[in-house]
């Protein structure tokens, strides 16, 4: 056995295969690294015009005037920052109860069958979420949810203007619904990871499930679940097509959800193809830059988290 | 007097296999009852069965009845969390929860019992920790994680965390398996003290364990009960042949 082992060890054709094996891999691994950074540098190079113009002005900026050449991406920003973090904060409870549901709480056939229909939902095209928010979901909240709102709530800032169904809460709620289940999917997949030991201590010490919920499996998955909610930001801040044909595409900073707005992807989707000039095109080009980077540190942060419980750094040894 | 802690007719099933059958057994109070027999005889169901933990298992059906001072704890009307409070679990590897602290996880128990005042919290740690023999180790340190304890010192915290509720029962399945000769040392004395305040069932595979142990021996094979007697009874003069090739080591 061991006399064939050594054989093996130095057969050369075995050395060769495994070093041009080797040579591909690390082909590929690199491209894609090397893609990415030559992404990076066109596109700074082609935002150079932008940010030498307007520097930090860019930034907080709220003159986006293609005919006198005035760009500040500040309105976008504000859009694109909104309404992720009110989808995130309406999706996460939601997701991480639909994962406790289907891990600890239905009978195990329902939660099998629930799991993958959710992930079925995950491989939706946008332009479908979209599509259906623009034709059923924004006249349903014109028509009874907005008006309801502005006679029961009118008097908080949130709920005031017309209400026009297309509009900023009609792309919190399209970007909840897009990132329930990426968060739900990961988040079962954290739980599903506490050990059963875990469980056990709570139930032995007379926990209800919730208190077990509460003692073994939340301080466990913890930063899991904030890896999950992480990387459904990523998602919310990048959607273009479904949030583009709900959000109303009106440049403002409006407290009120029911007014529209509009979003960094949103404008460079509908902007990009009828450019006026090279300031234009390169100021697009800035918020995309803009865009990139914020995705990749949220990309980033995500995985360190999710890395971090796996790698146990919260206690998987026990 | 009436046993602490009685099984009577108790048949466990997963699907269609029958993994205990017919077991009747006695605890009375105050005393440490060894369940001893070959591995996948049936001693962790047993164990299991006695605090509802195999409510948690879907395939798992129980029947027979446990009583726990006359009451059956498998009647329709009782509870399990009230059940698993009166009768608590060690269990055989050490399970502290990871992202608390020593303080956090012996009070963790106690805490459910609804609001407590820190001084309360404070006195039960302590006693706690002083009854497993764990207090003047620990004590400089208690707000540091339990996982920087050694296997044998999370043991005892997982224990005082069971004694810290303050159950009449406590069950423990082979909770010196996994730790070296000087802290199962410490444990088994920890048993015998134990038995003062508690009634205490355990589940070992280590005949000079259980024969140092306790004081009722259970013998089990293949899901059945072969012979339960007075420890002493069944190390020197074994009923069954059966019980006696186990304890000299025939078979097993
Ligand atoms: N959750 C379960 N599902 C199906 N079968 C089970 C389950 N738990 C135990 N069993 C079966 O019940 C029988 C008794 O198992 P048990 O764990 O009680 O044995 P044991 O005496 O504790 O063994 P060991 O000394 O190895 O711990 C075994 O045949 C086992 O396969
Ligand atoms: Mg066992």
């Amino acid at each position: 056995m061991s006399d064939r082992v050594s054989v093996a060890m130095t057969d050369r054709r075995v050395i060769k295969g495994d070093t041009i094996f080797k040579g591909i891999i690390l082909a590929l691994a690199s491209s894609i690294i090397l893609i990415l950074l030559i992404m990076i540098f066109e596109m700074v190079k082609e935002s150079l015009p932008a940010i030498q113009k307007f520097g930090g002005r860019f930034l907080i900026g709220r003159e986006w005037d293609a005919v006198q050449g005035e760009f500040g991406a500040l309105d976008f920003l504000y859009g694109s920052v909104l309404s992720s973090l009110l989808a995130i904060l309406l999706a996460t409870p939601l997701s991480v109860g639909a994962a406790l549901f289907i891990t600890d709480i239905a009978p195990r056939k329902v939660g099998n069958f629930i799991a993958p229909v959710v992930e079925l939902l995950a491989a939706i095209p946008s332009v479908i979420y979209g599509l259906w928010g623009v034709l059923v979901m924004a006249p349903w909240l014109q028509q009874s949810i907005q008006p309801w709102l502005v006679e029961h709530l009118g008097f908080l800032p949130f709920f005031q203007g017309a209400p026009y169904g297309v509009s900023m809460m009609a792309a919190v709620f399209i970007l909840m619904i897009m990132i329930i289940p990426i968060i739900t999917s990961i988040t079962k997949e954290v739980l599903l990871a506490v050990p059963v030991s875990q469980k056990e201590a709570a139930y032995a010490l007379g926990a209800t499930r919730w208190e077990m919920v509460r003692l073994s499996l939340i301080p466990y998955a913890r930063s899991g679940v904030l890896g999950a909610v992480i990387l459904g930001l990523g998602r919310a801040i990048g959607e273009t097509m479904a949030v583009t044909m709900v959000i109303g595409n009106t440049p403002q900073i409006s407290l009120s959800l029911l007014a529209p707005g509009y979003t960094m992807p949103s404008v460079i989707a509908n902007e990009f193809a009828e450019t006026t000039s090279k300031l234009h095109a390169s100021a697009l080009m800035e918020v995309g830059l803009i865009l990139l980077v914020v995705t990749l540190i949220i990309n980033v942060m995500a995985r360190l988290l999710i890395w971090s419980v796996t790698r146990g750094d919260t206690g998987a040894r026990a | 007097m009436n046993p602490k802690l009685k099984l009577e007719q108790l048949n466990i099933h997963f699907g269609s296999s029958h993994a205990v059958k017919d077991v009747s057994l006695e605890f009375p109070a105050n005393t440490v009852t060894a369940i001893i027999g070959p591995s996948g005889c049936g001693k962790s169901t047993v164990l299991r069965s006695i605090n509802r933990m195999h409510d948690l298992t879907p395939s798992a059906r129980v029947t027979g009845r446990v009583l726990l001072d006359d009451a059956d704890i498998y009647d329709r009307k009782v509870d399990p969390v009230a059940v698993r409070r009166r009768i608590g679990m060690v269990f055989q590897k050490a399970n502290p929860f990871p992202a608390m602290s020593i303080y956090d996880n012996v009070i963790s128990g106690y805490k459910l019992n609804g609001r407590v005042n820190k001084s309360t919290m404070d006195e039960i740690v302590e006693s706690s920790l002083k009854r497993v023999a764990l207090w003047d180790e620990v004590k400089d340190r208690l707000k540091s994680s339990a996982m920087a304890l050694s296997g044998g010192q999370q043991q005892r915290l997982c224990i005082a965390r069971t004694v810290a509720v303050q159950p009449e029962v406590i069950l423990m399945d082979e909770p010196c398996s996994a730790l070296d000769p000087i802290a199962t040392l410490k444990i088994e004395e920890l048993i015998d003290e134990l038995k003062e305040q508690y009634t205490v069932v355990i589940v070992t595979h280590n005949m000079q364990q259980a024969a140092r142990v306790s004081d009722f021996t259970a013998f089990l094979y293949l899901g059945e009960l072969i012979e339960f007697d007075v420890t002493k009874k069944i190390f020197t003069n074994p009923a069954q042949t059966r019980t006696e090739d186990y304890i000299t080591g025939r078979f097993g």
